[in-house]
């Protein structure tokens, strides 16, 4: 036997190297789990090394955009104008600033009034390979994050955690031909599973022939798959062919037209209903917010206008912010004072007059 | 064609064995890994670099040692492995055997002519590409689509690119 194996080692030591792995695969796919021992150690060895280069990187493009492309435009302006010289450094220095300054802004004002529980991330590297489209961020376990987790941009969906280390998690952006999502139509109400492609572009899935979807019409999730809360933006309808049993459905997704560097992760999500009207198209991209439910029946009413003003301003946030508000109304116009002894209920069916100028909505404390 | 036959008639006892320091063996891998990691969120045109399979190549090919060549290659895949969303062994399969191969036919030829080192990363990049995705169907049933013509010119791209590594790479070799 030692024999054999001293003749054949070479072969010997290839055929156990493969049935290690043959094994260790077969243990991961019987047993849906996978070896996280293993990947825990590979993730924390790169994730500081990707962090010095990431570091390393932006330190050096921020040196050469600030220095010497500074230093160049001083050169060639001081042979024109000196004093004009001055002005455009300091024009582009606060121009930077205040683009870093506008993405954080967007990012913390979607955060405070998205009513869910976020955590910002950076993406900080790719998955090795070019089959799938799975990045990592560097927020791990380490700061409360769980594989499923959503993630998202104020534009919409990203993805969802895959699997997540002490420093550091994989995100599966919603391209990936393995990702899938419940989802939701805005006008029609059409219900489908939203798909990678492996491209750029997703698909919606499911989707029977009879059931009418138009191009350009927003898609939102429709949060039955547990994953991403109901409510949040996914994309918008591109093409739209009849397939031989379900709808071709192809969505521009909302979430990655921006490019992707800073994303958050949802560790507490809040459903919401999918809104009426289209997101405005706006400087800073926040997802609109829903109104109240029911109040279709209320559209030449006053206080539903001033629900919409309040939404508008970014007064009144939820159903019970509104509602506060409505009962705050109706005291005042029927000058009641809540809460005194003797004084009885007002009457709720009788409509302020929309005439009476409104003091600013402030926002009522949440219960 | 010269070049090709000089590394061909070689006679094989003759042959020497390249000697890497364990920093060198260490921390290239790692680089390569970094690099396919890294570098293509910035610059994606570069995606299609297989470094770590270049990597695996070039030291397989050089320490003219089969099992050698069967860690190495495993030890890389399953890094790969760890960083991808694929289950543990895909790559670490795909790599053994690249690397098992690497070595054998370094046993028989002289891979120190660049026309053989570009035929070798060719065919290793194809054979790579082409094993992962019989794995991939075989093993987990995944629907992965393989285009011949696209994998031929990554094949081109890479070998291309592994000529010029392969000699800065030599430079690292420690034999006396």
């Amino acid at each position: 036997m030692d024999l054999i194996l001293n003749r054949y080692r070479n072969l010997t030591a290839l055929v156990a190297a493969i049935f290690v792995q043959l094994v260790l695969l077969a243990y991961q796919v019987k047993s849906n789990q996978e070896v996280r021992l293993i990947r825990v150690w590979a993730v924390s060895a790169v994730t500081p090394l990707a962090r010095l280069l990431e570091g390393g990187r932006s330190g050096t493009v921020n040196f050469f955009r600030d220095y010497f492309v500074l230093l160049d435009v001083r050169e060639q302006n001081k042979r024109l104008q000196t004093d004009l010289n001055r002005v455009q450094l300091e024009n582009q220095v606060m121009r930077a600033e205040l683009d870093t300054a506008e993405r954080g802004k967007a990012l913390s004002i979607f955060q405070e009034q998205s009513g869910m529980k976020t955590i910002p991330a950076r993406i900080i590297g790719n998955s090795p390979g070019s089959n799938g489209r799975v990045v990592l961020i560097d927020r791990g376990t380490g700061s409360g994050i769980q594989p499923g987790m959503a993630v998202i941009t104020p534009d919409g969906i990203v993805g969802k955690i895959v699997s997540a280390y002490p420093y550091a998690s994989n995100l599966l952006l919603i391209t990936d031909p393995t990702f899938a999502a419940g989802v939701l139509s805005q006008k029609n109400r059409v219900h489908g599973t939203l798909k990678g492609t492996g491209n750029s572009s997703v698909i919606v899935d499911y989707v029977q022939n009879e059931q009418n979807v138009e191009v350009g019409e927003w898609f939102y999730t429709a949060g039955d798959d547990r994953i991403f809360p109901k409510g949040l933006l996914a994309g918008t309808v591109t093409a739209v062919r009849p397939g031989r049993t379900v709808k071709e459905i192809s969505l521009s997704p909302s979430g990655l037209q921006h490019g992707l560097e800073d994303v958050l992760v949802i560790l507490e999500g809040d459903h919401k209903p999918i809104p009426d009207l289209p997101p405005p198209n706006q400087s800073v991209h926040l997802q609109p917010l829903p109104p109240a439910e029911g109040d279709a029946g209320l559209a030449g009413d006053p206080l539903n206008t001033a629900h919409n003003t309040s939404n508008n301003s970014g007064g009144a946030q939820t159903d019970l912010d509104r509602e506060v508000e409505r009962t705050r109304r109706i005291g005042e116009d029927q000058k009641h004072v809540f809460g005194e002894r003797g004084r009885g209920a007002p009457d709720f069916n009788k409509v302020p007059d929309p005439s009476v100028s409104r003091p600013a909505a402030a926002p009522a404390p949440r219960p | 064609m010269s070049d090709l036959s000089a590394g061909f008639s070689e006679p094989p006892r003759r042959r020497k064995v390249s000697k890497f320091r364990w920093v060198t063996l260490v921390g290239i891998p790692l680089a390569a890994i970094l690099f396919q990691v890294y570098v293509p969120r910035f610059f994606t045109y570069l995606a299609y670099l297989e470094m770590p399979l270049l990597v695996t190549v070039y030291f397989s090919l050089r320490r003219r040692s089969p099992p050698f060549g069967v860690v190495f290659g495993m030890c890389i895949g399953l890094a790969q492995d760890s960083l991808s969303n694929h289950p543990l062994g895909m790559f670490g399969i795909v790599k053994t055997l690249v690397g098992y191969f690497a070595a054998s036919v370094s046993q028989r030829f002289e891979a120190t002519s660049a026309l053989l080192r570009l035929v070798l990363a060719f065919f290793f990049f194809f054979f790579h590409q082409f094993f992962y995705w019989v794995l991939a169907s075989a093993l987990l049933g995944q629907t992965v689509s393989f285009e011949p013509v696209q994998t031929l010119v990554l094949g081109v791209l890479n070998a291309a690119v592994a000529v010029p590594l392969f000699r800065i790479l030599d430079k690292l070799d420690v034999t006396e």
